[in-house]
């Protein structure tokens, strides 16, 4: 049966199908134009003319940026980081939010307040940066000269995600724990066939998260990692863009595309990676918010 | 009722010496079974204390560390020695940040930088924390469910790009313009419609102070509104159906059911966002900031974490930038935790 709508609700449709409809575009359009002005010609970007659809197409931009040894070089960096940053990140976080999540663990309050204070209080950034210096120096003394495994250890724990994770593990019934441990399982045989198994969306939450953060990383990766070829991708689009954006340095720029399509190029294609992957990852990400906006 | 120490002498009259006391003979002997204990329970249960290790090392080594240099903000910089060794200055930073001194700018831009911290965050506040709930009414609307899904995707766009992507996106849209090239697409179409001059367009927005606040708050709902409206929508979709048919019997129209049907169940969702808003009105995205100002906006787009980032990293002062960044966090801790008791007296929805 349909019903007539009442006038009251009518206008507050049509203002919602306006008012959505003008923000999605104004959200798609900066992407449609920064691929488009990546394809257009010298002129038609450094004269203002390409305002939706590319003119004179070129794909010089691109060749120029794909010929760069830097740019793979980056995104190996990137791949690296993130990889190996959210392994070492899950290890630790699993591990710590299944001994939190123990009513049985000792000290369990002070561990939890540990936890909560880095929350609410950091140190700010001079004194994390003399203390990654001071890393920095044990790990050289070490014998690792690689910056990226400082950048791997030391950075990117978020007690929020620890606590994601225990509220996931406190979850999970005692009763198949405890039929587990007859059956003689040892404290890791019950994490690893128990407890990770049945919380297998929230551990691909975390992860998530963790690996978002990774792959985004950029002020302590351009801090902490001196030697330039082991930049990784933030750091190199955002040291190209004050490049290309210097006036001075542009003065001689004689190509047949525009400074500005390299900057739009790289842009794209930082991008596009995350787009392919965006939907397969896309329920855990709306999961994560849901679980991060309500806790106990 | 008594201390410890006066529990454990007893000074006798008579023999004019102090005693040992009994009772406390019999404490010192619980605690040190219970300690004993404690060991015990530790050494039988140890696989559960070995995996807090990792976890308490990082945190320790990588965030509680950190703490510890803080008592730079104390010392007397010296390159060579440790902070602990380094000579007491008192609380001359402080003292050089909030009341500052003749022919010193430090504590005008420190102030600045505060000011600065806290309008950011406000206006974040009422611009930006509405918007998610606005949308998610109104994708609430709409029916047809591709429509919706299409809106909803292309919203959450912008949220898959990195800080430094974004920055640099919005940098390229209203960059300035020049002979050889021209002003930023946005640019362009603004002074087209005549809403800011020519000439402040071709200068570019960013390098204008007037303009940088807008331009921050704007590029943060782009960012970030459709991806907040999701926790929002969850909480309108999970909303039975026969609430509404009840209220449109009682003779509801659609604001009466907006007012009483939609805000009642999204309120506790509502409250927890906002006490986590309110609680980090002193944390702003320094990273953001960071990218987008230049040196002609430090007037309003300086904020205290860029502030000890130009002075401390950039300078030598590390001390001084260390203690204006104290300062803050300082503040901001009190306000989370402020801001949670307040919610949980109010209406029994807190974070911690």
């Amino acid at each position: 049966m349909k019903r007539k709508l009442e006038t009251s609700e009518l206008i507050f449709k049509v203002i919602s199908y306006t008012l959505l409809c003008v923000f999605s575009l104004a959200c798609l359009y900066p992407f449609v134009y920064a691929i488009s002005a990546s394809i257009s010609g010298a002129d038609a970007v450094d004269y203002g003319k390409v305002v939706l659809f590319p003119k004179d197409i070129q794909f010089e931009a691109f060749a120029q940026m794909f010929n760069d040894n830097m740019f793979w070089n980056s995104y190996s960096n990137t791949l690296f980081l993130t990889f190996y940053g959210t392994i070492w990140a899950l290890f630790v976080a699993i591990l710590g939010a299944y001994a939190l999540s123990k009513r049985r663990l000792l000290f369990r309050r002070f561990f939890n307040f540990f936890l909560v204070f880095t929350m609410l209080f950091s140190a700010g950034i001079v004194p994390q940066y003399l203390n990654y210096l001071d890393t920095k120096a044990v790990f050289n003394a070490a014998g690792i000269t690689d910056d990226k495994w400082l950048v791997v250890i030391a950075m990117g724990m978020a007690a929020m995600n620890i606590i994601l994770l225990r509220n996931a593990f406190e979850g999970v019934p005692s009763e198949i724990e405890e039929a587990a441990v007859v059956d003689g399982a040892t404290e890791f045989q019950v994490l690893s066939k128990v407890y990770i198994p049945m919380s297998k969306s929230t551990i691909a939450t975390v992860a998530l998260f963790f690996a978002i953060s990774r792959w985004n990383g950029y002020f302590w990766a351009r801090q902490m990692i001196s030697n330039s070829n082991e930049h990784p991708l933030q750091v190199f689009i955002r040291l190209k863009l004050e490049y290309y954006t210097d006036p001075e340095a542009m003065a001689g720029w004689n190509a047949v595309y525009s400074s500005d399509s390299v900057i739009y190029a790289l842009i794209v294609c930082s991008i596009v990676p995350i787009l392919i992957i965006y939907p397969f990852i896309q329920k855990y990400f709306a999961k994560g918010v849901n679980a991060g906006g309500v806790k106990e | 009722m008594t201390s410890k120490a006066a529990d454990f002498l007893v000074y006798d009259e008579a023999a004019k010496v102090y005693r040992e006391n009994p009772e406390q003979a019999v404490r010192d002997d619980v605690e040190k079974h219970s300690w004993k204990h404690i060991g015990l329970t530790i050494l039988k249960d140890w696989r559960l204390y070995l995996m807090l290790v990792p976890m308490l090392l990082v945190f320790l080594l990588w965030r509680y560390l950190p703490m510890y240099e803080l008592l730079g903000c104390f010392k007397v910089p010296d390159e060579v020695k440790p902070v602990a060794d380094q000579l007491f200055s008192g609380f001359s930073y402080f003292k050089r940040l909030l009341v500052g001194g003749a022919g010193d700018s430090m504590s005008t831009e420190f102030w600045r930088a505060l000011r600065n911290t806290f309008l950011l965050s406000f206006y974040g506040l009422c611009f930006g924390f509405p918007m998610p709930i606005l949308l998610a009414l109104f994708f609430n609307e709409i029916r047809s469910n591709i429509v919706r899904s299409t809106c909803q995707v292309l919203t959450y766009l912008p949220k898959f790009m990195s800080t430094v992507v974004m920055t640099s996106l919005v940098t390229m849209l209203v960059k300035q313009g020049s002979l050889t090239s021209s002003m930023g697409v946005i640019s362009q179409a603004l002074s087209g419609l005549g809403l800011i001059s020519e000439e402040v367009a071709m200068k570019g927005l960013l390098n204008n102070p007037a303009f940088f606040r807008a331009i921050y708050q704007i590029s943060g709902v782009w960012e970030g509104a459709g991806y907040d409206s999701i926790v929002y929508f969850a909480a309108i979709i999970a909303i039975s159906p026969t609430s509404y048919e009840a209220a449109q019997i009682d003779g509801a129209g659609k604001m009466s059911q907006m007012r009483y049907v939609v805000l009642p169940s999204i309120l506790s969702t509502i409250v927890i966002m906002l006490i986590t808003r309110i609680g980090s009105l002193l944390n702003v995205g320094y990273e953001k900031v960071l990218l987008l100002y230049n040196t002609n906006t430090y007037q309003t787009a300086d904020v205290v974490s860029t502030f000890a980032q130009r002075y401390g990293l950039e300078g030598a002062q590390k001390g001084l930038a260390a203690a204006a960044e104290m300062m803050n966090n300082v503040i901001g801790m009190l306000l989370v935790i402020s801001a949670n008791t307040i919610a949980r007296k109010a209406s029994d929805t807190s974070l911690y």
